[in-house]
């Protein structure tokens, strides 16, 4: 675990120095630019459906969907972001501390 | 913002606002510190509840230092996936930092042991406030290390505070706390959603995990959907214009 956590912390900070040592030139290429901008989008949807619906190697609609129904609702309410990760977890541990979801 | 406007007496004239004073700079930093330490909260509760301990979660948060990278990293293990995708996931989101101090760099000019903690601190928001105070440089300047260093100290206070709380709380999954992991992911996913391109690559890179999840070991869907910014990204521009 601990080098693990090593790795990908001393990675994530390499690729902040990275870019102190680098020519901005290479932000010139469009495509790399854009590419790297579109990353973070994919894989935070990536997650979000995964961590929703994915049970190990398989599909599960439980109370994870309402809570994450809940959050979009307070999301468009512009909610707080304390505010949005409270109410999903409200609304998923309520539904199934009343039994009507697992 | 007119850099190009040469400075005159009557620049900051009547109707028009004068330059926010370090006070006010300092103050929106705070703010935005403050709001960061409470996602901290919820980090630091959500990555015990995964299974790190308490050494753990904060070496995440002083080290790596970039919440959408943290909050993919302890979510990917606690939904069962391996170290090494962890790992893969976590770096590629974090990528995009490193555009950010390629961008700050030229303003900063920053050398030695400043270097070396600037880069640490080169992350969304001090980007973002650096850029919305971008002239003079000073003033950008002070905005980048004011943002950064409140939002260091309270970020790491805020996952303290979200770990130790976790531990105390006990079992976590019924208090509906995996739930709350999807909800923090779409909080950080939510800003991003401008346009018909973000949301078709949403729809898109989440088809994509969904799909392969049936098929491949837990935390490699997630990677696979990382195909769908590469496609996208490196499609040409026109496909997206109008």
């Amino acid at each position: 675990m601990w080098i693990g956590i090593l790795v990908a912390s001393l990675g994530c900070y390499a690729e902040k120095f990275l870019g102190t040592v680098l020519p901005a030139s290479v932000l010139e290429n469009e495509r790399i630019r854009r590419t790297l901008g579109l990353m973070p989008v994919a894989l935070l949807a990536a997650l979000v459906a995964v961590q929703t619906f994915g049970s190990g190697m398989s599909l599960a609609l439980d109370a994870r969907a309402a809570g994450l129904a809940a959050a979009i609702i307070a999301l468009i309410l512009r909610a707080p972001f304390l505010v949005v990760v409270i109410v999903a977890a409200v609304t998923a541990g309520g539904l199934r501390a009343l039994g009507w979801a697992t | 913002m007119s850099g190009s406007e040469p400075p005159s007496t009557g620049r900051y004239g009547r109707g028009v606002a004068p330059p926010p004073t370090r006070r006010q700079i300092h103050a929106k930093a705070v703010s935005i510190a403050v709001a960061s330490g409470a996602y901290a909260i919820s980090y630091g509760a959500i990555a015990v509840a995964t299974g790190l301990d308490v050494w753990q979660t904060q070496t995440l948060s002083l080290l790596m230092f970039t919440g959408a990278s943290q909050f993919a990293f302890v979510g990917i293990l606690g939904a069962g996936g391996g170290m090494v995708a962890a790992v893969l996931t976590a770096l590629l989101l974090g990528a995009r930092n490193g555009i950010y101090s390629m961008s700050l760099w030229p303003r900063l000019q920053l050398r030695g042991g400043r270097r070396l903690i600037g880069a640490q601190l080169a992350i969304d928001e001090t980007t973002a406030m650096s850029i919305a105070h971008a002239e003079p440089v000073e003033d950008s300047r002070y905005a980048f290390w004011v943002t950064g260093l409140w939002l260091f100290a309270l970020w790491n206070l805020g996952t303290l505070v979200g770990a130790l709380g976790a531990t105390v709380i006990g079992d976590p999954g019924t208090f509906g706390l995996d739930a709350a992991t999807a909800a923090a992911l779409l909080a950080l996913l939510w800003p991003r959603l401008v346009d018909r391109q973000m949301w078709a690559i949403t729809l898109a890179a989440a088809g994509v995990a969904i799909v392969l999840t049936p098929v491949l070991q837990p935390g490699v869907p997630v990677l696979a959907a990382a195909v769908v910014a590469l496609v996208a990204g490196l499609l040409p521009t026109r496909m997206w214009v109008r």
